[in-house]
């Protein structure tokens, strides 16, 4: 029997420990799984972690989360554990459970359980060391794979909720027959922009705009790449047949452009939004004119 | 893949159906060349609503088109060119510069026509 | 949440140009089921034409493969053009801006280069080229 085993080395997440008291540590967990538990819970609850969930909730996940602990510790691979971990933060997230309570639950886990081998080992000093050698770096890495796990389904969750709220408002607003308007307010990255363009475009085709005003007045700064979108967003806009109109250009934005390569000869600007507008109207006011051709007699 | 070609009037519509290959784009080139010759049409109208992608042959084969039955004297007018496909070329680079571009059929007979008559539309 | 089985892989032959097509459709396909915007699949299928239609011009014969890819929660993919023909001559230039795009036989590198998040060019007289892409989901 070997004390120390090989790892594998294929791309499961493994941790490195001792395989003998490894067996030794995880049977101790499970016969005292009860007790151990219930510690963990106690502490829990004094501590109030986990307050948006109700004590039966509680329970239930402190048991899961007991169990796949263990497992991970024992097996040691870390992808069930992983696999979990995703799962129950897509399901306590929307309760309002936040990170600092998710970890904090964890090294309490951890803290509980490490006690428990103090408790069993302390008369052998020796001992006790091993087994915190083969303890420790697996609790730790499976702390930080529950934490890990954690936040990044909370940003994810964050990411896809922003989308949502982008998809809904409309910045594109039609005020006359086949003129649209897209103000830009604030701060703007490139997966804003490439946003409001297709939003854009999808509303040209939608209200068949002839003219687009794009104002931005409210666009305090542009680097090189939003300056290029927006560059882009007119060549877009004209492919689909409508002519686009600039406003709000202030000096710094036209140098970015003129830095960037664009002749503001070449795109239609005008100073202010309201101006841009009467622009537009008289653009399309001029070909609704020359539409009306006189009827010969 | 044949695309349907109909004579309206002074134009010719060309529908495109469904994905265009390579050879399928030469043909229609050539078709549109040798109608135009024949019918003396004063338009062509390319009806691209169907495509899903116009890549770099898809945009230099319409920049042929347009450039070789201009020296019939007669203009091409794209139609329907998609948002997300607008948006891939113009972020590819691939443009159709010096190729009227329209929303639809309406636009691109209303174009047609006051080039017709000899009036400037803007 | 959105566990449907995501196709993870997808290989096509590039030999006629309506290998070019299918390319592209699969690609596209593939990254709709990633969760790329509409305006962002179509720009992947796009840069699926051009790097199919390459191996067709220069070597006649290859193979474009997608794939989808993973890091840290975020999802993506990765298109690699592969081919035995003779190599892309000054594989420099031909990623340099203004190199040819608008033309019919352009290379359309520079654009495909600009708009991936990564890309990795190996070619050599001779022995072939791979062109390897990612996108990511963002």
């Amino acid at each position: 029997m070997t004390d120390l085993q090989t790892v594998p080395t294929d791309n499961k997440t493994t941790i490195d420990t001792t395989g003998t008291l490894t067996r030794e540590l995880v049977a101790h967990l499970r016969e005292n799984r009860t007790g151990l538990r219930e510690e963990w819970l106690r502490r829990i609850f004094e501590t109030e972690l986990l307050t948006a969930m109700t004590r039966e909730e509680v329970f239930a996940e402190a048991t899961s989360v007991y169990d796949s602990y263990v497992e991970a510790l024992e097996t040691r691979t870390l992808e069930a554990l992983q696999a979990y971990a995703q799962n129950l933060s897509e399901r306590i997230i929307p309760r309002g459970v936040e990170t600092h309570e998710v970890v904090g639950i964890v090294l309490l886990l951890r803290d509980v359980l490490a006690r428990s081998l103090f408790a069993k080992y302390h008369a052998n000093f020796k001992l006790l060391n091993a087994v915190l050698d083969a303890y420790e770096p697996a609790a730790n890495s499976i702390a930080i794979t529950v934490a890990v796990g954690f936040v990044q389904q909370r940003e994810r969750i964050i990411r896809e909720q922003q989308e949502a709220i982008r998809e809904l408002s409309t910045p594109v607003l039609q005020v006359r027959e086949r003129l649209l308007i897209l103000p830009i307010i604030g701060v703007i990255d490139p997966q804003r922009a490439r946003q409001l363009t297709e939003q854009l475009l999808r509303g040209i085709r939608a209200t068949r705009a002839k003219v687009v005003v794009i104002d931005i007045t409210g666009v305090a700064a542009m680097d090189a790449s939003v300056a290029n979108h927006l560059v882009q967003t007119v060549e877009a806009a004209r492919l689909l047949g409508a002519m686009v109109i600039v406003t709000g250009l202030s000096p710094e934005i036209a140098q970015t452009l003129v830095n960037i390569g664009v002749d503001l000869g070449k795109m239609n600007t005008v100073g202010d939004l309201q101006g841009g507008i009467e622009e537009a109207e008289r653009l399309l006011g001029y070909k609704v004119v020359l539409s009306a051709e006189p009827v010969s007699a | 893949m044949q695309v349907p070609i109909l004579k309206q009037g002074p134009h010719l519509i060309a529908t495109v159906q469904s994905a265009l290959t390579d050879a399928d784009l030469v043909q229609l080139r050539d078709a549109i060349v040798e109608q135009v010759g024949r019918t003396r049409a004063r338009g062509v109208i390319i009806d691209v609503t169907a495509l899903d992608v116009v890549d770099s042959f898809a945009t230099a084969t319409m920049r042929d088109i347009a450039q070789m039955i201009r020296l019939r004297g007669a203009r091409t007018v794209i139609v329907g060119i998609q948002p997300e496909v607008a948006f891939a070329m113009v972020q590819m680079g691939l443009t159709l510069e010096g190729v009227t571009t329209t929303l639809d059929l309406e636009e691109a007979l209303e174009h047609l026509g006051e080039r017709q008559n000899g009036k400037v539309a803007r | 949440m959105r566990d449907e089985a995501v196709a993870t892989e997808a290989r096509v032959v590039v030999e006629t140009d309506r290998d070019i097509v299918s390319a592209r459709q699969q690609g596209r396909f593939m990254a709709a089921q990633l969760g790329f915007s509409p305006g962002t699949a179509t720009l992947i299928a796009t840069a699926i034409s051009e790097l199919a239609r390459n191996i067709l011009l220069y070597a006649r014969r290859g193979e474009v493969t997608m794939r989808t890819i993973e890091n840290n929660g975020s999802k993506g993919i990765t298109v690699e053009a592969r081919d035995d023909g003779p190599g892309i001559p000054q594989p420099q230039r031909a990623l340099e801006d203004g190199f040819s795009t608008s033309g019919r036989l352009g290379l359309g590198l520079p654009g495909v280069k600009r708009l991936m998040d990564e890309f990795r060019l190996e070619t050599a007289p001779g022995r072939g080229t791979v062109i390897v892409v990612h996108k990511w989901v963002r």
